[in-house]
């Protein structure tokens, strides 16, 4: 990488700005293109077959009377799709997921697929499939996944990270530990332990836009993909993978998104279109219902996690541990590792120690979901940090100051920290007028910090301007919250141009080299790192053809403000050159202008944000209603600042969600029993007050412009801001999240029995 | 030769230990002799393990110089949502 991301300080004149978003108005009539709105001529309906258990063996698919219904062109099984993952063990749990090889391993696990002329005829095949399932005991509880005799999930999973070999197989796929010093001696030093169990139920991310994709195979071998994604060469690399295709061969092509938050980061459908469409000979279409994408696409864990934290009387805390326990689903994850070693990241210890299980469950694979992990573990983290806090007679907001990570601190997962900004968020939080407004009869207020690391990653970027001197910016980072405004900011601000000139593009995956998908927060982070590379070599050509108009050595052209500028007493004569004179001679100058950048955008530093929650609470129902909720978080350098409002108040809104009400509900039979947002609710415009946002600006030191990612944090606090806002309004401290009507009630009532 | 401290899990994996000294002048040659001179590390490093160099974390630029008085820690090397 040819490029030096380092950090210099500079005055903006487009970055910073708030421009109109330009997908905005074909968003908001319906022109823009989502992952259904797509067609092709002759194109068939895809349809899959789903387990109606939560684990059972299977026996056999007939499949002979569907295929002989008319307009049924292809029916498939697991054995259309032949195993080429070659000993990768996490693609073949891909595979597997995709379509159930030997076992369904929960409600919902395809097993087979039609492509019919229509969608009626599809749906009557599918009632022409028969399977012969040989149904098993199964297990969707994380404590009882972990138990002696529970069902065993995957017979062939040992637990790795423990200190002697296992000799039976188990449902925990992996322990892990992180920390430093001795927890047994901090312990011994405290004044106030505050030690509790805390639980989260599952959770889905929620987009409104199910999955939808077309697929088309040509009988030449190749494909084409079109669909809902956050990273179609992601997508692209799994699906060609899947169905032993060279990627080069398949294009895909992503269409707007409608939410995906981390959901749309694994395959489910789209390899099993394919594999239609390639028996069919015709363009399949596959479209998720509401209740497909609760069932078998991937929620985030369920949890059970257990603190003790210690601390002096002058508010020192000593010691800090946890255990904690995530759901996988069927297959091994990391996402307890996540867990513990976000769960103590915005302290000062001396003495920590997290230890995580990962737990296979019969319940759907687990995917990322914004910040993975993290929220989950700040909820029980920061509630007894909030106990302790009271124990030890401090404000909660001066006793997490006192403690709080600096710059030269180890933290609790390893690294010592450079600068990071949980001390400025916190000291914001403190000035805050939210904090000191009056509260009223059963309301409540919290506060909570949140940790995240955001990521960087592979990223391809092509600049190229036209002969009007107006830019197309081609990227392949999907758009998921604003990136085509910022970026375009970003390479108006390089080149010296208006915002108005450039046009940022999600380009396919045959116009550009490989980009990692929009995740960790990367997206703005990374493909602003690799325009402004991109825009600095397309500068490079431009004073090169200036130099030519001129007749000069290119070492006498800068750039400044859009222009060519020939320096030296000499050359005194000259007028400027702008972008668009040279853009107009480049036909004779050389051919098109343009910058191309390919690198790795590592160094996105740490996150860190702290909330501020206003709850009323009913005593008589136990419903609750936020009043009042404040983000406040380092953006590092705001691009477009309202989008990064928009990503503080979306992570908020989402966490009051999880916090208050969305929770995955298995009966007994091991079957989802709210697979639809009248059952499942996530909050709504009216659920919500207007949620404040505070933007600190502390430059990251490995970005030009110190821009970091911002898409992530913003839901790691609300599960805990919230919990601490409703213990205080109702006097009980709450440990199960949802913390919806039905539980809060129940906590009042425990505490009024005594 | 740069002291390269491991996360738990990983330190159980190199034999119990927390530190290892390594001769590497950059990331890519760090995993290569992590490998030869830890066997049972290779795996851990096939499915991919992140680099702290003085709190800033590498997940993807091997050719990362190591410099001789930096922190060095290997975590594990995750994925966004």
């Amino acid at each position: 990488m040819n490029f030096d991301p380092r950090y210099s300080a500079r005055n903006f004149t487009a970055v910073g700005t708030r421009p109109v978003r330009p997908d905005g108005i074909d968003k908001v009539t319906g022109r823009a293109r989502y992952g259904a709105d797509f067609n092709m001529a002759g194109q068939l309906v895809g349809r899959i077959l789903r387990s109606p258990h939560a684990h059972a063996r299977i026996r056999k698919i007939d499949t002979s009377k569907a295929e002989k219904l008319p307009g049924v062109k292809a029916v498939i099984t697991a054995a259309d799709l032949p195993d080429f993952t070659n000993g990768d063990a996490a693609m073949y749990d891909i595979l597997d997921n995709c379509m159930a090889r030997k076992k369904a391993l929960y409600d919902g696990h395809a097993v087979a697929a039609v492509a019919a002329i229509d969608a009626r005829t599809a749906r009557q095949a599918l009632k022409l499939i028969e399977v012969d399932y040989e149904v098993l005991a199964h297990v969707t509880d994380v404590d009882e996944a972990m138990k002696h005799g529970a069902p065993l999930i995957n017979d062939a999973v040992f637990t790795e990270g423990l200190d002697e070999k296992p000799v039976k197989p188990s449902n925990v796929t992996k322990r892990s530990q992180f920390g430093h010093g001795d927890v047994h001696a901090g312990f011994g030093h405290a004044d106030f332990v505050v030690e509790r169990s805390f639980r989260t139920e599952q959770t889905h991310q929620g987009y409104i836009e199910p999955h939808a994709c077309v697929a088309s195979a040509n009988a030449d071998g190749t494909a084409d993909l079109w669909v809902c994604t956050q990273g179609h060469f992601v997508y692209r690399q799994h699906c060609a993978q899947l169905l032993g295709m060279d990627a080069s061969k398949l294009r895909v092509t992503s269409s707007e998104i409608g939410g995906g938050f981390g959901g749309k980061t694994h395959v489910w459908a789209e390899p099993v279109a394919l594999a239609l469409s390639r028996k069919a000979g015709r363009p399949v279409k596959l479209v998720m219902t509401r209740d497909e994408v609760f069932r078998a696409s991937g929620p985030t864990s369920a949890t059970s996690i257990d603190v003790r934290i210690g601390a002096r009387k002058d508010g020192t805390i000593t010691a800090a541990e946890a255990t904690l326990r995530y759901s996988c689903g069927p297959y091994a994850g990391s996402w307890a590792e996540v867990g513990a070693m976000t769960a103590f990241a915005c302290y000062k210890l001396e003495n920590v120690k997290t230890v995580g299980y990962e737990v296979l469950v019969n319940r759907p694979k687990t995917a990322a979901y914004r910040a993975p992990s993290a929220p989950m573990a700040a909820f029980a983290v920061e509630s007894a940090i909030d106990e302790l806090a009271k124990q030890v007679g401090m404000d909660p907001v001066d006793f997490r100051i006192k403690n709080a990570a600096q710059e030269g601190t180890r933290s609790s997962y390893g690294p010592v920290y450079g600068p990071i900004g949980i001390g400025p968020t916190l000291e914001a939080v403190k000035n805050h007028p939210h904090m000191k407004a009056p509260l009223g009869k059963n309301q409540g207020r919290g506060m909570a910090c949140g940790f995240w690391f955001n990521f960087g990653g592979q990223t391809c970027t092509d600049l190229n301007i036209g002969m009007d001197g107006s830019v197309s910016l081609a990227v392949g980072t999907i758009d998921v919250g604003g990136s085509r405004a910022s970026l375009s900011l970003i390479a108006a601000e390089e080149l010296g141009i208006a915002y108005e000139h450039v046009k940022a593009v999600v380009a396919d995956t045959s116009s550009l080299g490989y980009n990692d998908m929009t995740d960790g927060s990367r997206g703005t982070f990374s493909t602003s790192m690799a325009t402004i590379s991109a825009a600095r070599n397309a500068i490079r050509t431009l004073r090169e053809r200036a130099a030519q108009m001129w007749d000069i050595s290119v070492d006498d052209v800068a750039w400044e403000h859009g222009h060519a500028v020939a320096k030296g007493e000499k050359h005194g004569n000259l007028g400027k050159l702008s972008l668009k004179e040279i853009a107009a001679a480049s036909g004779t100058t050389g051919g098109p202008i343009a910058g191309h950048s390919e690198l790795v955008a590592d160094g996105a530093g740490v996150s860190f944000a702290t909330h501020i929650c206003d709850i009323e609470v009913d005593p008589e129902t136990g419903a609750t209603r936020v009043l009042r909720y404040t983000v406040v978080q380092d953006a590092g350098k705001a691009v477009h600042p309202t989008y990064v409002e928009g990503q503080y108040q979306g992570g908020a809104a989402q966490g009051i969600g999880w916090a208050l009400n969305e929770e995955y509900i298995y009966g007994k039979d091991g079957r989802l029993q709210n697979p639809g947002f009248l059952d499942y609710r996530i909050p709504v415009c009216s659920d919500l007050p207007m949620i404040d946002t505070q933007i600190l600006e502390i430059p990251n030191p490995n970005h030009p412009y110190g821009v970091r990612g911002v898409g992530e944090t913003s839901i790691v606090p609300p599960l805990a801001a919230i919990a601490n806002a409703l213990s205080n309004a109702a006097g009980v401290r709450m440990t199960h999240i949802p913390m919806s009507p039905p539980r809060v009630l129940a906590a009042l009532e425990a505490a009024r029995e005594g | 030769m740069v002291e390269v401290t491991l996360w738990g899990s990983l330190g159980r994996a190199a034999g119990g230990t927390s530190t290892l000294d390594i001769e590497a002048k950059d990331i890519r040659e760090l995993f290569r002799k992590l490998g030869e001179q830890h066997p049972g590390l290779q795996p851990w490093i096939d499915r991919g393990i992140a680099v702290s160099i003085d709190g800033t974390i590498y997940r993807d630029t091997w050719s990362k110089e190591l410099p001789q008085d930096a922190e060095i820690f290997l975590l594990p090397r995750l994925a966004g949502g």
